[in-house]
């Protein structure tokens, strides 16, 4: 069996972002960490591994930083090896990610493929669901509980009002949501040995890629609108009169 | 301040991307893992066994280990990030407890053991099946290593123990212990290191001490009558101890200074947060020039202290294994700055300074030990007396 997971870089939610002075990106001086949702799906990778002797594949999209968190996010925790796809991030969107992940299950063949159900700094929340339309595969997404019975995968979904839980036929394609686990710590020894793992490099050539647009581009960033301070008002009467006459609400 | 924490080691070029994941690991581990029960094992006086058998399984207890005996061989930086790391569990008592484990009582069984010593005593404290205590410390004997009384004495092929030992960090749970006892004449002349199991008849644990701060780690008075352990668990020559422990001393204050300096850091993180926050007189307390001042001060002195710190990592791993000179300039400075740093970080938190439930105020309870245990700083004045040839 084969598991393949992603692994993205974003930056860390904890630090301030500065946008470039054209407002077309933000500045590169931060602070990345892994997405929080692909560490349960790598955790959730390596679990179904130790189960059913699974090889596991982690891939991360972007320039050759993002190989420093495919090897101490991913393979540091235990995933076998690494496979970085080299990208300009500006030019990513969710369709062409979901393009490059579906050239990559053909190449690998896995028999599942394990996503976080978003990204922290995007939060699209799209890559899973167009992976799995443009492969044909069955999906299960928001996953907080995941098990392989045979040929198939038990996915326990938190939707509105409770949990859903699906059966799907391998292959298919599983996305992470938070509680699915508690995501280990890389061990020192894990850090070590992430060192010597393979680690594949390719360009979007490599996968036939070469020349695919995003669909979806960034025009501007800017800061969101300052909130000016809140005023104390005396009693209600007060605030309905303010709520009328000047927020213009009622 | 988990982003604050990264930006400030980015910019030191001795940590590699293996030391940078090992950071966030023990940060990780210790931010979610430990801080959340910083309170009740500081109230219950004491946490669970199981944290050694966690921190062992994530590498932490044997990382300039040997891999035959565990560990994973590798260098004084990633000690480094070990003790610097450790202090964000909020507990100085479980830190001093783990690293009492790692790097006071057991790197001299690697220096000075047997592979009998490294299989039975080292190898389990490495694999954290084993806890381990250091019993130098005797009721009338604390700086002046070279007086103490616990005897043993040679009968065929055992030692017989007899004697006290006290202020012993693990002592109440300490699976063994490694032991300063006088096998010959007075003074230094006459002392050995034993590796000593508790499990021996006539080992007793006296009393567990009530201390100040440290709460959350156990420190014990210990007596032994009449205990048998076999020759063979003498480390090293015999009657050589005084020699051994001064040298394992120099690991032990470098790992106590890099721990120190790095709580201090983190009190002056919460205080310069908590400035922010508050507000007096219409403006938050970082809008008063004295407020100000006062930080950035504390900030240009902890990193003071933390370059002495490498300074000394860098001897070391340069090959410097006593680097006498800068570790003991490094425990008397980094000890204590941190107590005056804990003390003004108090201060400008005020009341809410002096309750017991705010971390700063148990940073400042903790840090009063760092100029005592080790080596007091009138002892790192009298050894740095002597280096200086004055």
């Amino acid at each position: 069996m084969k598991i393949l997971v992603t692994a993205k870089r974003v930056t860390d939610p904890n630090a301030k972002l500065v946008i470039d002075d054209d407002g077309s990106w933000i500045d590169d001086d931060v602070e990345y960490i892994l997405n929080p949702f692909c560490e349960n799906a790598v955790e959730c990778a390596l679990q179904l591994a130790a189960d059913h002797d699974a090889e596991t594949i982690a891939v991360g999209i972007g320039d050759e930083e993002v190989q420093r968190y495919i090897r101490q996010g991913a393979l540091a925790r235990g995933i076998d090896r690494g496979i970085h796809v080299e990208a300009d991030e500006q030019e990513l969107d969710s369709d062409l990610i979901a393009k490059i992940l579906k050239a990559l299950v053909e190449k690998e063949s896995p028999d599942l493929v394990v996503l976080g159900k978003q990204a922290v700094d995007g939060d699209s929340n799209q890559v899973g669901q167009l992976l799995a339309e443009m492969l044909g595969w069955p999906q299960a997404t928001f996953a907080s509980d995941v098990k392989i019975e045979g040929d198939e995968v038990i996915v326990t979904r938190e939707v509105d009002g409770g949990l859903e839980k699906l059966a799907v036929t391998l292959p298919a394609v599983i996305t992470a949501d938070l509680r699915l686990n508690d995501p280990r710590y890389a061990s020192l020894a894990g850090i070590m040995k992430a060192k010597r793992k393979p680690l594949e490099e390719l360009e979007l050539d490599d996968l036939d890629l070469d020349g695919e647009e995003p669909k979806v581009r960034v025009v501007k960033l800017h800061e969101p609108t300052g909130r000016s301070a809140g005023v104390f008002v005396a009693d209600v009467d007060e605030l309905i009169l303010k709520l009328t006459t000047e927020a213009r609400v009622l | 301040m988990a982003d604050m924490q990264n930006q400030r080691y980015r910019h030191y070029p001795q940590f590699t991307e293996e030391h940078d994941a090992l950071r966030k690991t023990v940060h990780d581990w210790c931010v979610n893992r430990l801080h959340p029960h910083a309170e009740a094992w500081e109230a219950a006086r004491l946490f669970p066994r199981e944290i050694f058998k966690e921190a062992a399984d994530l590498g932490l207890l044997g990382i300039r280990v040997p891999e035959e005996y565990g560990g994973l061989g590798l260098d004084w930086w990633f000690t480094t990030v070990w003790a610097e790391e450790l202090a964000h569990c909020g507990m100085a008592g479980l830190g001093m407890a783990l690293l009492v484990q790692s790097d006071m009582a057991t790197p001299v069984i690697g220096e000075i053991g047997d592979d009998y010593h490294k299989r039975n005593f080292w190898q389990p404290a490495v694999q954290g099946d084993a806890i381990a205590a250091l019993g130098v410390t005797e009721p009338d004997a604390g700086s002046d290593v070279a007086s103490i009384r616990t005897t043993a004495v040679r009968d065929g092929d055992d030692f017989v123990i007899n004697g006290a030992k006290t202020y012993i960090t693990n002592g109440t749970r300490a699976d063994f212990i490694t032991l300063a006892v006088r096998t010959g004449e007075a003074g230094y002349g006459g002392i050995s290191l034993v590796l000593f199991p508790t499990n021996t008849k006539g080992y007793r644990v006296t009393r567990k001490l009530e201390k100040i701060g440290n709460h959350c780690s156990d420190t014990a008075e210990i007596a032994f009558e009449d205990c048998r352990i076999p020759v063979r668990n003498l480390l090293g020559m015999e009657n050589m101890g005084f020699y051994y422990i001064m040298q394992n001393f120099q690991g032990e204050r470098l790992v106590g200074s890099l721990s120190t300096i790095s709580a201090a850091q983190r009190c002056l993180d919460l205080t310069v947060q908590y400035c922010r926050d508050r507000s007096a007189f219409n403006k938050p307390l970082t809008g008063f020039q004295t407020v100000r001042h006062l930080l950035v001060q504390l900030e240009a002195e902890i990193e003071a202290g933390r370059q002495l710190c490498y300074r000394a990592v860098q001897l070391v791993e340069a090959g410097d294994d006593m680097a006498i000179r800068e570790i003991s300039m490094a425990k008397l400075i980094c000890g204590e700055l941190a107590n005056r740093v804990a003390d003004r970080c108090l201060q400008l938190h005020g009341g809410m300074g002096y309750m017991a439930e705010t971390e700063v105020s148990r940073i400042w309870r903790d840090a009063r030990l760092i100029t005592i245990g080790g080596g007091t700083s009138a002892i790192m004045r009298e050894i740095l007396t002597k280096v200086q040839g004055i």
